[in-house]
Order: C-alpha cells, then sequence, then structure tokens
C-alpha cells in the first residue's frame, strides 16, 4: 500500500516578488485519499498548477516522479495524458452542451473522422453510473444543480483513465447532501484504485475522509500526517495551518439584540417567469435592531432569491407580499431604492456581481455612494482616497494602496473590499451572502469580528450561510429555508447542526 | 541621472496612456519628413483637424457606447439622414439656422433612445438593433433626397460651421498676416494648464497623496506646453483656430470631464466594467443604456451637422461607413470591447492617428488600395498593442 503513486522532490517557484513555493516535498501513496490544507495563499494551488502543467517545466525548480518516471510536463495535456486530472472550483464544461458531448469533449470517440454519438452514449452513461449521478445524458449541462455538474466533470476525468484525480475545494459550492455523497464517491473511487488529492478548506470533511494530510503554510510543506491512527483534529490542523492555536473563531458578544422590530415581512412569494413558477411562497420573518440573524438551508433552497427579492429585486421577479421597513410600508423598484432605504447586500459571488476588478480598491468602494463624496454630481478625488484610506485601515484591507486593482487581491481581501463598499452606503440592515465563502481562517476572523461590532453599534445582519458552524456561531435566530419557504426558526439556543439539517431538507 | 531612471519609471507605468500620443507625433514626423514639410504646413494641419471633425465626435460617443459593451452601428447613416434634414429644413421649409441646430440634435437624441429601448427594454443585442437602424437610416436619406438629390445649404451661419474661422481682433501693425487671437487664446490656455497643474499638485500634497517627482512634472509641463503653443503657431500662419475644431473640443472637454469627475461617468464606468455588480450598487443598467446611446444619437446629429455645413450641402451618401472610422478611431485610442476601459481624449487622438494616416498618404499620392491596407495595419497595430501592454501591467 505504501508505494508512492507521485513524488515531487524540492519544489521552488517564483513569481516576480514572492516565492509561492519555497522548497515544498509533497508525496502521495498509491491509492490513499490524500488531503492538501493551508490558509489562502499558502501555495496549494500553485503546487497542483506545477504538478499539472499549467507551469510548464523549467518555469519551476524541483523534480516531480510520478508513476515512478520523472515527468517534464510542458502543458495540461501532457499531464493529462499521464493519467493526472484536475477538477477546479470553477468547473470547466459548456453549459450548452450535453451531458455526453461535454464528457467526451476534447477525447471524442471517433472512427478517424466522424464521431460515433451513440457510443459517446452508452459509454457516457457507464461514466455516470461509476459516479452515482443518475441522470439522462442527454439533457444540458447548464440544466443540472452544480453538485451534479461537479460529478459530470469527475465522470469526465474518469473517461480518460484517470489515475490521479486532484479536486480544489470541491465541496464549496455544494450543500450538505451534496458534499457527503461526493465524499462517499471519493472513497468509492479509492477502491477502484484512484488516487486523490483533495484540497479542502472544511477540516471537518478534510478528517473524515482523509487517508494522510499535508500542511502547507507560506510556501513551504510544515508536516504531512497519517490520518487513520485518529491524531489528526481539527484544533492540530488549525495549529498547523496558522502556527498558532485560535480557540474559538466566534468572538463573544457583549450585547444583546433589542426589542424592536427594524424589518419584518409578511405572505411574502417571489414567481419567476422564465422558470414560470413560484420560487418563493409565504415567507414572513422579521429582524430586530443590533441582531444578526441566520438563513440557513441548502443550495437552491431559495436563500438568495429572497435576499435579492428584498433589496430591490434585479432579478425581476414577480412580488407580492408586505415589506414593512422601522414601521413604514415599503415597495423598492430598484436596488438604488433599497440602499437608499439603508439597506446593503453583499453578493454570494464577489468576482461575479460584486466588485469591478478592473478598478482599483477606492472606485470599488466608492461605488454605491457616489453622493457621498460629490459635490454637485462632481466626485472629488481627494474625498475619495480619503474614505478609501479609512475604510482598508478599518477593515484592514491588506493592498499597497487604494489605486491597486481589485483583482490584484486575495480573495479575503477582494471579500473585504466588497463588505467596504455595502458600509459606505451607512446601512441599517446588511445583507451578507455566504461572507467567508473561499476565504481563509484568518480572514474569516477578521470578517466575524467586523460583524460582532457593526451589530454592537446597533447594525443588523442578515447572514446566509450554508457552513452551519458558522450559522451556530454567529446568530442570535435563525431561519431555516427550504424549497421557497421558511421552514422554521429557531434561536440558537436551541439549534444544532442536526436539527436545522432536519428542517432544511424536509 | 535619477531623472533618466524617474522617466523610465513614468514611462513604463503609463506606456498605455502615452503610447497613442507617441504614435502620433511618429507618424505626424514621418509624413513631415516624406511630404518635405508639406504635412505640417499651417494649410494641411488646418484641413486636417477640420477633416477629423465630423469624425473625432462620433468616436466621442462611441468610446461610451463601447464602455458599456455595447455597439453602434446606425450612428453613419444616422448623421448622413440628419444632415439632409437640416438641410431640407433650412432649403425648402426656411427655418432659421437657430432653431433648425437645436431640432436636429433633439431628432439625435431620440433616434439613439429609440435603439436604446430596443437593447434595454427587449434585450436585443446592440450589434443587430443598430445594424436595423443602419438600413431604416440608409433608406430614410434616400427618401428625403429621392426628389431633389444634392440639396444646397443657403444659410451661411450653418455653413461657417465647417468652413468658417474665429475672426482675429483688428490688425495693430505687429505679427502681420498672423492670427493674432488664435496665438492669444493659445497662450491663455498654456497659462490655465500650467496654473491648473500646480494647484492640483499642491492639493495632492496637501492631503500627502503620491505625484510625480518634480523634475518629471516639470517635463511634463514643459512638452504640453510646447505642442499646445506650436499647434497654436501653426494654426494662426493660416486663418487661425475654425468653428470645428472649437466644436470639437468643446465635445472633448464636456465629455472628458463627464467620464473622469462626474457621478454619471462613475457609473457607466462601472456598468462596462461589470454590470452585474453596478446594478447590485443601485446603478441602473438600463438608464446608462438610455443616457449613453442618447448621446451617441446626439452626436451623431452633431456629425451630421458638421458634415453637412462642411460640403455646404446634403448628399445622398452622407454618412458612408462614417460609423466603421469612429470604431476603429475608439479603438486605435485605446478602447477595450471587454467594457470599462477607454478614455474619450484617447478616442480623439485616435481619429487624428486615422485621418493624418489619410491625409499624409493623400499628400504622397499613395494609391486607395495601398492606404486601406496601412490604416488596417496600423489599427492591428494599435490593438495589438493594447493587449500586450495589458497582460504586461503590474
Amino acid at each position: 500500500m505504501n508505494t508512492p503513486i507521485l513524488e515531487m522532490k524540492t519544489i521552488t517557484k517564483v513569481f516576480p516578488g514572492v516565492k509561492a513555493l519555497d522548497n515544498v516535498s509533497f508525496r502521495v501513496n498509491q491509492g490513499e485519499i490524500h488531503c492538501l490544507v493551508g490558509e489562502n495563499g499558502a501555495g496549494k494551488s500553485t503546487l497542483m498548477k506545477v504538478l499539472s502543467g499549467v507551469y510548464s517545466h523549467g518555469e519551476y525548480t524541483g523534480e516531480i516522479l510520478f508513476n515512478e518516471k520523472l515527468q517534464k510536463f510542458g502543458n495540461t495535456s501532457d499531464s493529462e495524458k499521464a493519467g493526472i486530472a484536475v477538477i477546479y472550483q470553477e468547473l470547466a464544461l459548456v453549459p450548452e452542451m450535453t451531458v455526453y458531448e461535454n464528457i467526451f469533449l476534447g477525447n471524442e470517440i471517433t472512427n478517424g473522422f466522424v464521431i460515433n454519438w451513440n457510443e459517446t452514449i452508452r459509454r457516457s452513461e457507464e461514466m455516470l453510473l461509476k459516479v452515482g449521478l443518475k441522470v439522462n445524458p442527454t439533457i444540458k449541462v447548464k440544466d443540472l444543480s452544480v453538485g451534479k455538474q461537479q460529478l459530470v466533470e469527475i465522470a469526465k476525468a474518469l473517461s480518460r483513465d484517470v489515475k490521479l484525480l486532484i479536486l480544489d475545494e470541491p465541496t464549496s459550492a455544494l450543500n450538505e447532501v451534496d458534499s457527503e455523497n461526493l465524499l462517499n464517491l471519493l472513497r468509492d473511487l479509492k477502491k477502484q484504485g484512484v488516487t486523490c488529492i483533495l484540497i479542502s478548506h472544511k477540516l471537518k470533511e478534510v478528517i473524515k475522509v482523509a487517508d494522510s494530510v499535508t500542511v502547507l503554510r507560506d510556501g513551504k510543506t510544515i508536516c504531512t500526517l497519517d490520518a487513520l491512527n485518529g491524531d489528526v483534529t481539527e484544533n492540530v490542523l488549525i495549529k498547523h495551518m496558522v502556527g498558532r492555536e485560535i480557540d474559538n473563531i466566534y468572538p463573544p458578544r457583549k450585547h444583546k439584540p433589542h426589542e424592536d422590530v427594524i424589518l419584518e415581512v409578511k405572505g411574502w412569494r417571489a414567481y419567476d417567469t422564465t422558470l414560470g413558477r413560484n420560487i418563493l411562497k409565504d415567507i414572513n420573518f422579521n429582524i430586530k435592531k443590533g441582531e444578526i440573524v441566520g438563513f440557513a438551508g441548502l443550495m437552491g433552497s431559495g436563500r438568495t432569491e429572497l435576499a435579492l427579492s428584498i433589496f430591490g429585486n434585479p432579478a425581476r421577479y414577480r412580488l407580492s407580499g408586505e415589506m414593512h421597513l422601522k414601521g413604514k410600508r415599503v415597495h423598492f423598484r430598484h436596488t438604488s431604492n433599497a440602499i437608499a432605504a439603508g439597506i446593503a447586500y453583499v453578493t454570494e459571488d464577489r468576482k461575479g456581481d460584486g466588485l469591478i476588478l478592473i478598478q482599483d480598491v477606492k472606485q470599488n468602494i466608492t461605488l454605491a455612494n457616489l453622493r457621498e463624496i460629490s459635490r454637485r454630481s462632481v466626485v472629488d478625488n481627494n474625498a475619495e482616497i480619503r474614505v478609501a484610506n479609512e475604510y482598508t485601515t478599518a477593515l484592514n484591507i491588506k493592498t499597497p494602496s487604494v489605486e491597486q486593482k481589485v483583482g490584484n487581491l486575495s480573495g479575503g481581501n477582494q471579500q473585504k473590499v466588497s463588505l467596504a463598499k455595502c458600509l459606505f452606503v451607512k446601512p441599517s440592515i446588511l445583507i451578507l451572502d455566504e461572507p467567508t465563502r473561499g476565504i481563509d481562517v484568518g480572514a474569516k476572523f477578521e470578517i466575524y469580528t467586523i460583524m460582532t461590532k457593526l451589530v454592537e453599534q446597533g447594525m443588523s445582519i442578515i447572514m446566509i450561510s450554508s457552513e452551519l458552524p458558522e450559522i451556530l456561531g454567529m446568530s442570535d435566530r435563525v431561519y431555516i429555508v427550504s424549497s421557497g419557504r421558511i421552514a422554521g426558526e429557531l434561536p440558537v439556543e436551541a439549534a444544532t447542526q442536526e436539527n436545522i439539517m432536519q428542517l432544511a431538507t424536509d | 541621472m535619477t531623472f533618466i531612471k524617474d522617466l523610465q519609471k513614468v514611462l513604463q507605468q503609463n506606456i498605455r496612456e502615452y503610447g497613442m500620443y507617441i504614435a502620433l507625433f511618429v507618424i505626424m514626423a514621418i509624413f513631415t519628413v516624406t511630404t518635405n514639410g508639406i504635412f505640417i504646413s499651417s494649410r494641411n494641419i488646418v484641413n486636417l483637424l477640420n477633416q477629423t471633425g465630423y469624425i473625432a465626435v462620433l468616436a466621442v460617443g462611441m468610446t461610451l457606447v463601447i464602455v458599456i459593451r455595447h455597439i453602434d452601428l446606425s450612428v453613419g447613416f444616422l448623421a448622413g439622414f440628419l444632415g439632409a434634414v437640416a438641410a431640407i429644413a433650412m432649403a425648402f421649409w426656411k427655418w432659421p439656422v437657430y432653431v433648425v441646430m437645436p431640432v436636429v440634435l433633439g431628432l439625435g437624441v431620440v433616434a439613439g433612445l429609440a435603439t436604446a429601448s430596443l437593447i434595454a427594454q427587449l434585450g436585443i443585442p446592440s450589434f443587430v438593433a443598430s445594424l436595423a437602424g443602419w438600413l431604416i437610416y440608409r433608406g430614410a436619406i434616400l427618401l428625403v433626397t429621392m426628389g431633389t438629390g444634392t440639396i444646397i445649404i443657403p444659410d451661411p451661419v450653418f455653413n461657417a460651421i465647417g468652413n468658417g474661422f474665429i475672426p482675429d481682433i483688428p490688425e495693430i501693425g505687429i505679427l502681420p498676416g498672423v492670427h493674432k487671437l488664435t496665438l492669444i487664446i493659445g497662450f491663455l490656455a498654456i497659462i490655465l494648464f500650467i496654473a491648473g497643474a500646480f494647484n492640483d499638485r499642491k492639493k495632492k500634497k496637501v492631503y500627502k497623496f503620491e505625484v510625480l517627482p518634480l523634475n518629471i512634472f516639470i517635463l511634463k509641463l514643459v512638452t504640453i506646453s510646447g505642442v499646445i503653443g506650436y499647434i497654436t503657431w501653426v494654426l494662426s500662419g493660416y486663418r487661425g483656430i475654425s468653428w470645428t475644431l472649437v466644436v470639437v473640443l468643446v465635445v472633448v472637454a464636456i465629455y472628458d470631464f463627464i467620464t473622469s469627475k462626474t457621478v454619471l461617468g462613475r457609473h457607466i464606468y462601472a456598468v462596462g466594467g461589470n454590470p452585474e455588480a453596478a446594478e447590485l450598487s443601485g446603478i441602473s443598467v438600463k438608464k446608462m443604456v438610455y443616457v449613453v446611446f442618447g448621446s451617441m444619437g446626439m452626436l451623431s446629429a452633431l456629425s451630421g451637422i458638421l458634415f453637412a455645413s462642411r460640403l455646404q450641402s446634403a448628399t445622398t451618401t452622407a454618412g458612408t461607413l462614417f460609423e466603421l472610422d469612429a470604431i476603429a478611431a475608439a479603438y486605435v485610442g485605446g478602447v477595450s470591447a471587454a467594457g470599462g476601459v477607454g478614455k474619450v481624449v484617447g478616442s480623439l487622438i485616435g481619429a487624428l492617428v486615422m485621418m493624418s494616416l489619410t491625409s499624409g498618404m493623400n499628400l504622397m499620392s499613395i494609391d486607395i488600395s495601398l492606404q486601406y491596407i496601412v490604416r488596417g495595419a496600423v489599427l492591428a497595430a494599435a490593438v495589438i498593442f493594447d493587449v500586450a501592454t495589458r497582460n504586461r501591467a503590474k
């Protein structure tokens, strides 16, 4: 069992000004599930890019031994031929193509010239069976949920006779049920002789599934732990990852929320004209001043849609029902009305619809409230820089200057810029949609601390999250959303992962 | 030695911005040599600027259209059609010029808003919506000129826009044959520019913001003042500043101010940079489409007025291919098709580059076939330069 399938020796990769990998050694045994953990920027993704040939031989120093042969991959197709497949966070499927077209894309079954579609479909069914996905291969990929798309991508890798499967944060976009299924699939694949490298921020699932764990920190290998004898615990991993122990990443709260209700939504219903059905129905909930209210639920349960329908309905659903803000009935025709009324929304997808990556930090921070820094519609550049400096200091955004393009910042810092933009509109209600997705432990802790400070100043926060520990650790009250309705409400003292999941899945 | 180093650093950091100016300078220098100085003669430069006018105003509007990730193909024939409308109003209906101009500009806005409503309300791709406009306005210009053919415009005020020059102060005995008011305006422009630059620098220092090293700052002032001075000197040697140049400079100044200094401008660039993020920041993407296409329609009308005035008539083929010249000028000027990037001053320079090529090659009697090939190559080179410097940046 202990023969290595992969050995990476003394890998060093230098970017201008940064040593991303510093003498890293990494060894993976045949047929194991090997987890790779570390904070953002620790070098996990860079290491995998070296392995898969994104950085070609010569762009790094060190040796890669795969299947006991020295490998010099010039590009990704070289590593694919050798039997290495990488599944990235951002899926590489063509949404408008069918499942079977996607599985054999770039690896078409032909008689030399013409594609044999019947054989392609038959083989696709075989592959889908292997990954336990029960869908018709002739449907389009865009009609599948993210979890199922991921399985299609794994099926695609399997169709190429993969020996080493690398998954980069595969569960970050999945709900608990889909995550569990995926981890089970990895165990099945292990039995079929496929070796897996799993990169994950979710330490619980790492502990559940790993045979061994390698920890990277600041571009160096810290240690490789054997997970089978049970020594690996969350605290041990966190200690190695950050170089210090974090006892409790959820900061304590001094103040209790006030009793006065600031936002009340009654009989809320949203009809999606393109889908032709109600995506939200009979929603009733309220938010109190100075309160953090968690909205738990599975991916696709309607939490984001609910948030957007309150926030000026940019998705243009047909809405009915009542919304009362500070006792007054309100109706927002556009996001600008919601912002003016004191509601701000931090999106779950900061790169897709939160930030303007080609603009700099200061332009992003001030975007939603330019009037504040302008006189007669003319922007005061100096005031803008002052405001941006204030917020970068207050939120500890790490950037060389406020004139740095946001696209060049790390994920955690981008999230803070996205948050700063929403705070600059000085909202009384802040909606955070997956506020800590894909950011490292240190940045998470900072976001939680900021949230705590904000509610102590009297702001109310709606926090949508798929991470149950975060819901339990941060909320005062929890609403559980399931298939477009509120399935339950729990005070945080009564909430447990189990009863939340039960409500979310019924 | 630090001076050279500073200069190198500043140039490297701003190569994208300065690249066009350097290109324009090089092209003008080359033509000056190959035409034995005829290219840089007062008369030719004045003509060159007047010819650039009607494309330049279109390029300014097109910059914003491309910035918000759209395109407008209808602007050429819209300009031609509205020029014909202006001609008919003055020649046949005997409307006074002061009524005709605002009415025609207003019609331009209406036409732009019509295109915008197809795009914003119905979600039709701008390429298709404006292609429909291209056909419709082409038909419309043929329709209104069907009975008459070319329409001669009788109004001297209107015709002065494309052919006239600002008046001079009376002769006072010094510098005979030189347009003195032009010189005075140039001189004032230099003073205002220098004062503004120092003021800005002082403000930035108060806030302890980063400023250019002093020697580079002075070099920049001297260079730009020199260029302004030289241009006014050249212009004053013929008949001075033309009304067309005044119109173009006013348009560019207004648009540059709006895009770089106002909330509206920032909202337009935000929509171009990431429409979803803009929408979630309380900016109405639809409204920006209406604003940008409305402005494009108005500038099309202005372009039509400049062109008709220059020819002192409206013709059946006016406006042909203007849209493609304007798009080319915008891309040469550094606008990015991916959206959110591009400056109106850049597009003005782009228009000047393209028109300089035409003018210079005409002076050299180069065949029209080769002229197209050279202009195409320059457009390709400009875009390649843009892509290359963008990937290298930071």
